[in-house]
């Protein structure tokens, strides 16, 4: 296998590193690829911080065919590259669809495993891993192994959300749900504070539900913004089209305060005051950011950090006003935060979600970024909550074990799967996720 | 009507976002490659994303006594039979300037293979009056580089006969395209140093639909490769043969 240096980014683009990658075509590349130099596997690379950074990675996006399908009960096994649009995609037709579907449709079956990655739905259908019925597993000996919750509960829960450690996700059996429709009907509506978008979460009753934060709004407004409710409507499904690219990274100042200000009060503003409703095809629902490829180019060079925790609901109110008061007066903010409800479904042992709530936000990577992202983070851990280790690029190691229950089970089951530590990658030694002395 | 595509070389990653777009259009699949595993993997895929049927062919452009049975059984079908030939093998030119005796595999797979198995399909679409080859050439055949020159010199071959294919299928109603792909981010060229304006396996397989629908003679894929050609063909001998582009 010939390896190809290139600089590996994390989606966020504040954390890079010099790398080697192999990218096997054939599942005879992989085998003979990992026998040479046992490494990490990485997907679509849409993590934001270094959950795909490692020094030597195995790309799997060329191991991206479908295997087989049963349309009577929906159970699709596919190579661990194939990306979640192409599922919806090939499916929607057939009216079958991925139970949950993350915020891009460019993350692999593998990528969504390996993060346990939940959609605005994940109240009513739990996280990605409780949809996977098994998972085609390869150590670092080459040895590959089927396991499921059944088989091999512990080892399953740890590959769900475990970041790779376990082993390379090689295919995956995923239990697609009905689609009922190509179209969401979408409601939307302004809020005006952080109250009222609390109360407005606990009363909707709604299938879909996402909000967007207006994070340059402070005091009386602090917590504005517009919430999305859906569900299925009608119509046949429309795949979607090429979407056009930002061709290049923009100036720094692209993502200033007023530049931001003035995106803000228009996209506020595009929603008539009493709300409205409206019927969008689903690529379009769930990855609205799909439209623009290379959207993270619009941040500069320099790239941001997206800091995305999920709070009890208990502490939730208070949290979040101080969250977003230290967002709003740091001068990083940026027109991408978004706040959701979780449920209480997860997959894994290292799996993000928990009940309460999940406040998503990018933060411009300017030197003052560090001070607001430790700042984050310990309000996080101070509420007993927790942080999205795919989107972190900041967390305090000594954070981990607070925030991640499971850490020594966890631990234990990685090193009996991977003793060498051969699948460590950039942000498993950030954190020591491993457990190293 | 249904149509049948026979694709050479199957799983080499242009042939694989071409059968995937065929199989979008409902055809029937020949897939032909000497990795059967992989083959019925591909054919498994190609399934699901719609082919009325995927067949994984073993076929091994070296071995031309089995190319009757493969064109016998896909001429069994009545749908319009088509092919695209996308074998070839390009060994470091270093490789063979060690040892020569690798010429005669490059010449095979790249050029008299599968020029033996279109001979072979030839009459059959000349009866049927219809049907469409497209044969998968490089820029590396339009002149001899330092870097490749063996692997070009088969690709040029191979060139020249679709351009004689083309003019004698033309007049019984079937249709040759060649087509010239530039760098495409593929095994072969993946970690390759100097490599620019690299272009996806599915953008080139996009071109090649079209290219066959609109019943293109010769094309570059992307489509600016024929100006990079024109102005690489146009440089004096004398000044070509002190470059190493």
């Amino acid at each position: 296998m010939r390896w190809k240096k290139d600089e590996l980014r994390g989606w966020g683009g504040a954390l890079t590193m010099e790398a080697e990658l192999a990218r096997p075509e054939r599942q005879t590349a992989l085998t003979d690829t990992l026998a040479e130099t046992p490494c990490p596997a990485i997907g679509a690379r849409r993590s934001y911080g270094d959950a795909a950074i490692a020094r030597h990675a195995i790309d799997m996006t060329r191991l991206d065919r479908l295997i087989s399908f049963n349309a009577e009960t929906g159970l699709l096994d596919a190579e661990a590259g194939v990306t979640i649009s192409d599922i919806l995609n090939t499916f929607a037709p057939k009216g079958w669809m991925p139970a949950v579907m993350p915020g891009t449709g460019f993350a692999t079956l593998g990528g969504c495993i390996a993060h346990d990655v939940h959609g605005k739905n994940h109240q009513l259908a739990g996280s990605f891993g409780q949809h996977v019925e098994s998972v085609l597993l390869m150590g670092p000996d080459g040895k590959t192994q089927r396991i499921s919750l059944k088989s091999k509960p512990k080892l399953f829960r740890a590959t769900i959300g475990g970041l790779g450690q376990t082993g390379i996700i090689m295919s995956a059996r995923l239990h697609l749900a009905k689609c009922p429709a190509g179209n969401m009907a979408v409601h939307e509506r302004r809020i005006e504070d952080l109250d009222s978008f609390l109360e407005a979460f606990n009363a909707s009753r709604a299938d879909y539900q996402v909000g967007w934060l207006d994070m340059t709004a402070k005091d009386t407004h602090l917590g504005r913004g517009i919430l999305e409710e859906a569900h299925f409507a009608s119509g046949p499904f429309v795949p979607s089209k090429k979407s056009r690219a930002v061709p290049f990274y923009l100036p720094g100042f692209a993502m200033s305060t007023p530049i931001v200000k003035a995106f803000n009060w228009l996209y506020t503003k595009r929603i008539p005051e009493a709300g409205r409703d409206r019927e969008r095809p689903l690529h379009k629902f769930f990855f609205p950011l799909d439209t623009i490829q290379h959207w993270n180019r619009l941040y500069g060079k320099r790239g941001f950090h997206q800091f995305q925790c999920v709070l009890p609901d208990d502490e939730a109110p208070a949290t979040l006003a101080l969250m977003l008061e230290a967002v709003a007066s740091s001068g990083l903010a940026s027109p991408l935060s978004v706040l959701k409800r979780l449920g209480h479904g997860r997959g894994g042992m290292m799996s993000f979600p928990m009940e309460g709530y999940t406040l998503a936000v990018d933060i411009v990577n300017k030197p003052s970024a560090k001070a607001l992202l430790a700042r984050l983070n310990e309000l996080a851990r101070n509420a007993g909550g927790r942080v999205y280790l795919a989107k972190d690029s900041s967390l305090e190691a000594g954070y981990l074990p607070a925030m991640y229950s499971e850490l020594e089970d966890f631990r234990a089951e990685a090193s009996k799967a991977d003793p060498e530590d051969a699948f460590e990658t950039a942000l498993v030694k950030r954190l020591n996720i491993r457990g190293q002395a | 009507m249904t149509e049948t595509w026979i694709i050479v070389g199957a799983t080499s990653s242009i042939a694989r976002a071409f059968a995937r777009s065929c199989a979008a259009r409902g055809v029937e699949l020949h897939l032909l490659g000497r990795d059967m595993p992989e083959l019925k993997r591909l054919a498994a895929d190609c399934t699901l994303r719609g082919a009325a049927s995927a067949k994984a062919v073993a076929f091994d452009a070296r071995k031309p006594e089995k190319f009757e049975d493969i064109i016998d059984d896909a001429a069994q079908s009545s749908s319009i039979l088509n092919a695209a030939v996308f074998v070839g093998s390009m060994p470091a030119q270093s490789a063979i300037d060690a040892n020569p005796s690798l010429i005669d595999g490059v010449i095979q797979d790249s050029f008299t293979g599968p020029a033996r198995l279109l001979q072979l399909l030839a009459p059959v679409l000349e009866e049927r009056g219809s049907g469409t080859i497209i044969g998968v050439g490089s820029v590396a055949g339009d002149r001899g580089r330092i870097g490749n020159y063996v692997y070009g010199a088969a690709k040029a071959g191979f060139a020249t006969y679709l351009s004689g294919l083309r003019n004698r299928l033309g007049r019984a109603g079937a249709h040759v395209v060649t087509v010239k792909p530039g760098f495409v981010d593929t095994a072969m060229t993946w970690g390759i140093e100097g490599m620019f304006l690299v272009a996806s396996p599915e953008d080139i397989a996009t071109s090649l639909i079209k290219a066959a629908d609109k019943k293109r003679n010769v094309i570059y894929t992307p489509f600016f490769w024929r100006y990079i050609m024109l102005i690489i063909r146009s440089i004096p001998e004398f000044i070509f043969k002190k470059l190493s582009v």
